[in-house]
């Protein structure tokens, strides 16, 4: 049974954010994180704030720029379907394709996959860990081979979602919406690393909802991609993704943003693996270079050193790949 | 109809919601509901110990029950509705014995808010019968083995009658990885994706429901 909680389902945004302003509120997308967190005690709610009922928080349309609209709450299985997203995002199909289960596709949505906890099994479970408010990461000298290789700094675990590094490669903006104004916050800008503050996973207040995610309109020679690679193939989280948005003149790279996942607390900017590429064309020396980029000042904790060698060959088969489409 | 309370925007006052109740009571909160010009900014509330009415459509048939805000849809078919084909087994989103449809979607009853699922199509594995006989999956399912222990089985069927709905003719690699939330303890996964592609061919002949 879960903990008790006073509940409210609104039908307007507005009606949403005068209830977040209550004591300890937790907004419910599609609720699979959150009441996961309540049941093992993670946190805590006295107030749980559906955004169910709002409508236009929902749906997946073309911008009048050529971009993309994602809805909030958009469920991760309509963006994994939706033909707007594969013809324009490849990355972002690849990422909803393989987020969780089919189950959890159907139910959660696009801003709570960006928004959820971590998996870290200390985190998880019943440890007061530095994140939850206690004294130290039990990961460092424990149990840590899931655990990051980059961006560790006093807590240790990895960001898990797939959506936000190719959302971040793609150059994807959260609107978000508080009490008194409207800001726009860059995926690759929504994660707050542990060196900043361990005790938050985002920019974001707690009075605060993203309301909607826009793609920018695709460059031409835009390709992109995202991989990850699991010890269980049918349904797992990353032990080590990529996520490529390179964007080509003939065989030329002239761009590159490039994310990964499962290698830090927050979705990891490769800027090595950009330097390495852009400018070039993709020939085996090249790709070499870059996955060898995608490493280059890991600090693999005792537990996870297999992870330089796996994002090593992750990379370089990202990117042969992406060389001959 | 159990009350839904009205509450009043505790910043701007000052003080807690339940403070604000406790102190004036509830005359004064019907007050705050009566001013129409804020009536928008005062969104309606449930109480942790307050019960609230939802209708329920589970298997075509409308339940009017009580609940209280945490119970979750798994709780409320198999404690309160009697409905036990839905098995509890994880309780944490992992293992897809409490899969039920909403709306044609398998999901997960225990990470579903009743509350939530107000206003849905409820489909369990009881609503998969074709009258009194097993329905098609089912029938595959019996046909090929496709269970030991059978605590997993309802969930598997639910999944399974879902991805067909959603794509009659999936592949071996679509039955896969459309069945991929779905955990099978006593290892019968090869049988299941047998019986999924018998159903699917069924149903493709016109044998199916």
């Amino acid at each position: 049974m879960l903990p008790k909680f006073s509940y409210a389902r609104p039908d307007t945004l507005r009606a949403a954010l005068a209830l977040l302003d209550e004591r300890n509120a937790r907004i419910h997308g599609g609720g699979t994180d959150l009441l996961g967190c309540l049941r093992d005690r993670v946190f805590a709610a006295d107030t749980v704030v559906s955004l169910g009922a709002i409508a236009e928080l929902r749906g997946v349309a073309a911008t009048a720029d050529g971009g993309l609209r994602l809805g909030a709450m958009t469920p991760i299985v309509e963006i994994a379907d939706s033909g707007l997203v594969a013809e324009r995002y490849g990355a972002l199909a690849d990422a909803a394709r393989v987020v969780a289960s089919p189950q959890l596709r159907n139910q959660g949505t696009i801003a709570g996959n960006l928004c959820q906890k971590p998996r870290c099994w200390y985190y998880r479970g019943d440890f007061h860990c530095l994140r939850k408010g206690g004294e130290l990461c039990y990961a460092y000298d424990g149990e840590n081979r899931f655990h990051c290789i980059f961006g560790g700094d006093m807590c240790y675990i990895v960001h898990p979602s797939d959506t936000a590094p190719a959302l971040a490669a793609l150059g994807a903006v959260c609107r978000v919406t508080g009490p008194s104004a409207t800001r726009s916050v860059p995926v690759a800008a929504l994660h707050v690393p542990p060196s900043v503050d361990p005790h938050r996973e985002t920019v974001l207040e707690t009075d605060e909802v993203i309301t909607d995610i826009i793609l920018p309109a695709p460059p031409a020679g835009l390709r992109s991609s995202y991989r990850k690679v699991r010890a269980r193939a049918s349904w797992d989280f990353a032990l080590a993704g990529v996520a490529l948005a390179l964007v080509f003149d003939g065989d030329v790279v002239t761009s590159a943003r490039v994310f990964l996942s499962g290698a830090a607390p927050i979705p990891w900017r490769a800027a090595g693996v950009e330097a390495a590429v852009t400018g070039r064309k993709l020939d085996p020396e090249i790709i070499a270079a870059a996955a060898g980029a995608s490493v280059a000042g890991a600090e693999p904790l005792a537990g996870n050193n297999y992870k330089i060698e796996l994002f090593k060959g992750l990379v370089a088969e990202q990117l042969e790949a992406m060389a001959q489409s | 109809m159990a009350k839904k309370k009205p509450i009043k925007d505790a910043a701007e006052s000052g003080v807690t919601r339940r403070g604000f109740l406790g102190s004036v009571g509830a005359g004064a909160a019907a007050v705050a509901a009566g001013v129409s010009t804020r009536a928008e900014a005062i969104p309606e509330i449930t109480d942790p110990e307050e019960m609230v009415q939802i209708a329920l459509t589970v298997n075509g048939r409308l339940h009017r029950l009580l609940v209280e805000p945490r119970w979750t849809l798994l709780f409320v078919l198999r404690e309160r509705l009697g409905i036990t084909g839905t098995k509890a087994g994880c309780e944490r989103g992992e293992c897809g014995s409490c899969s039920v449809l909403i709306d044609d979607l398998p999901r997960y009853a225990c990470l579903t808010l009743a509350l939530e699922a107000e206003g849905t199509e409820i489909t369990t594995i009881e609503g998969l019968l074709d009258g009194e006989e097993l329905g098609d999956v089912q029938r595959a399912f019996a046909e090929h083995d496709a269970f030991q222990c059978g605590y997993c089985t309802p969930g598997q069927i639910v999944a399974a009658e879902g991805l067909l709905r959603a794509n009659p003719a999936p592949t071996d690699h679509e039955i896969r990885h459309g069945m991929s939330g779905n955990l099978c303890r006593c290892g019968t996964y090869q049988h299941i994706v047998n019986a999924v592609t018998h159903a699917a061919d069924g149903r493709r002949k016109g044998g199916g429901s």
